[in-house]
């Protein structure tokens, strides 16, 4: 444990020169209390709440290092999407890419920007908004993350602003050994303002890296955020991603999450609907084979009267594999008229994975209605039966009935060159799936 | 084409069917009656290959095979159709790619080339119409939210599209009215000629005055206690079923 501290402490002290916004007062001295917090928190340990069931200790094992130059090229298809038409900003080994980013020339209603420049160009801004919602004292993670941020995006929407186009964030790993990436972003949709943002992790190989990431995502009042999460990253990865997320006034926050790489995925999303009319959806769908573990933490604050949310989050398991979810919802004293709803639903294909689901509701205000249901399952006899006796073989049944598993939450995405990706995906994390696009209702 | 001898079934260690004889041949249809809890649909699923049902003793010979021998898939590509009593719900799952798959599975089996997208949809368009069935609920998943009118429909129209060589037909008439039940027989008389059969399983008399059998037998206790021709059914009508469990 002690080790790892003055391992990282070793990273922050020889790199932290080059790190964006080195020099500017207010981070340095950021990221030197970030650093003391790591210091005295180190990573979570299993005896928190929190973390209970899932156990980074493998984290600890390993001394990641930051990667010090940018590598030119990752050996992976920036097209995860055929040609979907997005402003596309490429990270290789948690460091921005020039070279194979698309930015598309953002005009001025909205600005990308690594986090590099956006430091450089608009610190006033940063400094106003970096880290405001995010609480750095949260846990080992948000510590280290704040105190060696090494890169990421900084995303505004100006008021009203509707860009066309979604704006993709792409996260590649070179292949490179036991790197580690402590991405940052920050999204910041104006008042009236309507966008899409995409975060994608992929890997060129099978290698162990860890990947911290910490976005935060300030949703001004009446504006529309949709975030899309892709988490392909290699087998022996390691991913522990917080998302927070602040709602003013009748705004409205949708969240994919896909989570089928790593061998230990962690992802905590924190919603805080900060006034009346909110509305949050959060949807999420975890594939987890062999040994990986993936785990789900989710907590809504319903700070204020009048807002709705609402979450589905859907895992498939299969080999050894385990699941966590854990969803807390607050509705704090005043929160009238309130609505939450929240559904954890598990297929478990093969008797040896594991979940754990528990929801965790607590309610302070009267006038309000709350629903969770979570269920754990296999795949029903009878529906193979009727499938099998139309002639499909037992393995295009089998694999339907998981591809239909998880189609409720593959047919809410609004856009469809990332419905059709997810499609594809699936058919190929489960043999036996033909056509996978032609799956699609309606079509 | 089927001939069922002395069949033995045990759900659960509880025998159901006991000792049943039936000879389908070509071209024939046959309807079964009898009360609740006779063992029709146990008989329906034990043709059709559904796990949880032993076969304790007798045979099932199909066109000359074993057919107790064959998994349920290798029996639907064989030319079996079970037009369940409760059609299953199959969410997320696209009627239209199901059936299509279905429909090529088959093809497959046999060695003829698949189906392209084309020629599917003109057959499925065709089908739908016999059966009088929306052309939206293709474009839904397996029979979820479906009426029950419409999921018999369904069945039927599965049906049409598989040209079964063998179909059974589990209370297909239940719950339907009198226009939806004129319908569906008229799907199931477009199917008919002289090489398919039919068993109809039925618990009213009513079916088949639209199909019309040419034999009736009728399920009691797990055996068939009488046979005879359509006038039986008209018999049962009238008198239940209670005179023939006393006489068994
Ligand atoms: N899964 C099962 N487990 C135990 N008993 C069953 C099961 N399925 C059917 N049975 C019993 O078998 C008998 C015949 O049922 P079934 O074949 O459904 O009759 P029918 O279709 O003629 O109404 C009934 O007594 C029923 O309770
Ligand atoms: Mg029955």
């Amino acid at each position: 444990m002690n080790n790892i501290i003055e391992h990282y402490r070793g990273e922050h002290a020889a790199t932290k020169d080059r790190l964006p916004g080195a020099g500017l007062d207010w981070l340095d001295t950021s990221r030197d209390a970030a650093l003391t917090i790591f210091g005295e928190k180190g990573f979570p340990a299993r005896g928190m709440e929190d973390w209970k069931y899932t156990n980074v200790r493998p984290i600890e094992k390993r001394p990641f290092r930051l990667a010090r130059e940018t590598a030119s090229d990752a050996a992976i298809d920036t097209r995860l999407c055929g040609d979907m038409a997005c402003h596309r900003i490429v990270f290789v080994d948690g460091r921005y890419s020039r070279h194979l980013s698309e930015p598309g020339n953002p005009s001025a209603p909205i600005t990308v920007k690594d986090l590099h420049t956006a430091l450089l160009e608009d610190a006033d801004t940063l400094e106003a908004h970096l880290g405001k919602i995010a609480d750095v004292s949260r846990n080992g993670f948000s510590a280290l993350n704040m105190a060696l941020m090494n890169d990421g995006a900084c995303i505004s929407i100006a008021d009203n602003a509707v860009p066309e186009r979604p704006i993709h964030l792409m996260f590649l790993s070179s292949g490179k050994e036991e790197i580690t990436s402590q991405t940052r972003i920050l999204v910041m949709a104006g008042a009236g303002s309507q966008a899409t943002i995409i975060e994608s992790y992929h890997s060129a190989t099978g290698n162990v890296y860890f990947n911290n990431i910490t976005t935060e995502i300030r949703v001004a009042a009446d504006a529309s955020v949709e975030h899309y999460k892709l988490q392909h990253e290699s087998n022996k990865a390691f991913h522990i991603a917080t998302l927070h997320v602040e709602q003013a006034r009748d705004s409205t926050f949708t969240s994919f999450s896909v989570s089928m790489g790593a061998q230990l995925a962690r992802n905590d999303i924190n919603i805080w609907m900060n006034d009346e009319g909110a509305n949050c959806d959060l949807y999420g769908l975890y594939m987890a084979d062999g040994r990986q573990h993936t785990d789900f933490h989710t907590r809504i604050d319903h700070a204020s009267p009048h807002c709705n949310s609402r979450e589905i989050y859907k895992g498939i398991l299969d080999g050894h594999a385990r699941a966590v979810f854990n969803g807390q919802v607050h509705i704090h004293p005043d929160a009238q008229k309130s609505a939450a709803e929240q559904t954890n639903n598990n297929l478990l294909l093969s008797r040896n994975a594991e979940v754990d689901t528990k929801p965790q509701l607590e309610i302070h205000a009267d006038d309000v209605t709350a629903s969770h249901g979570a269920t754990i399952g296999q795949l029903d006899d009878n529906m193979i039966f009727y499938l099998r006796s139309r002639g499909l073989d037992y393995h295009t049944a089998h694999a339907l009935l998981v591809y239909g598993f998880a189609h409720d939450i593959v047919e809410k995405m609004t856009i469809e060159p990332l419905r059709h990706h997810l499609q594809a995906t699936l058919a190929g994390r489960i043999p036996g799936l033909d056509r996978p696009h032609e799956l699609a209702s309606g079509g | 084409m089927l001939e069922i001898k002395d069949l033995h079934v045990s759900v659960d260690g509880k025998e159901i069917l006991k000792g049943l004889n039936l000879s389908v041949d070509a071209g024939q249809v046959h309807a079964i009656m009898g009360p609740n809890g006779a063992g029709k649909s146990t008989l329906s699923y034990v043709l059709s290959g559904r796990e949880g049902y032993h076969v304790t003793d007798g045979s099932v010979t199909y066109k000359g095979r074993d057919l107790l021998a064959m998994e349920t898939d290798e029996r639907a590509c064989e030319g079996i159709f079970l037009a369940f009593q409760y059609p299953v719900e199959i969410p997320g799952v696209n009627s239209s790619y199901f059936l299509k798959a279905a429909v090529n599975a088959r093809r497959r089996y046999r060695g003829e080339p698949e189906m392209n997208a084309m020629e599917f949809m003109k057959l499925t368009k065709e089908k739908m119409q016999v059966v009088e069935m929306k052309q939206e609920l293709l474009a839904r998943s397996v029979n979820e939210g479906f009426s029950g009118g419409e999921k018999k429909r369904n069945e039927i129209f599965q049906m049409a599209v598989l040209e079964p060589e063998l179909t059974i037909l589990d209370e297909t008439d239940s719950g339907l009215d009198i226009d939806a039940l004129r319908i569906v027989a008229g799907g199931v008389n477009a199917l008919r000629n002289e090489q398919r059969s039919m068993i109809v399983v039925t618990h009213y008399q009513r079916l088949l005055d639209y199909i019309r059998p040419d034999h009736v037998h009728v399920l009691a206790d797990g055996i068939i206690v009488k046979s005879g021709d359509e006038k039986l059914a008209l018999e049962l009508e009238e008198k239940g079923y209670s005179w023939l469990e006393k006489s068994a």
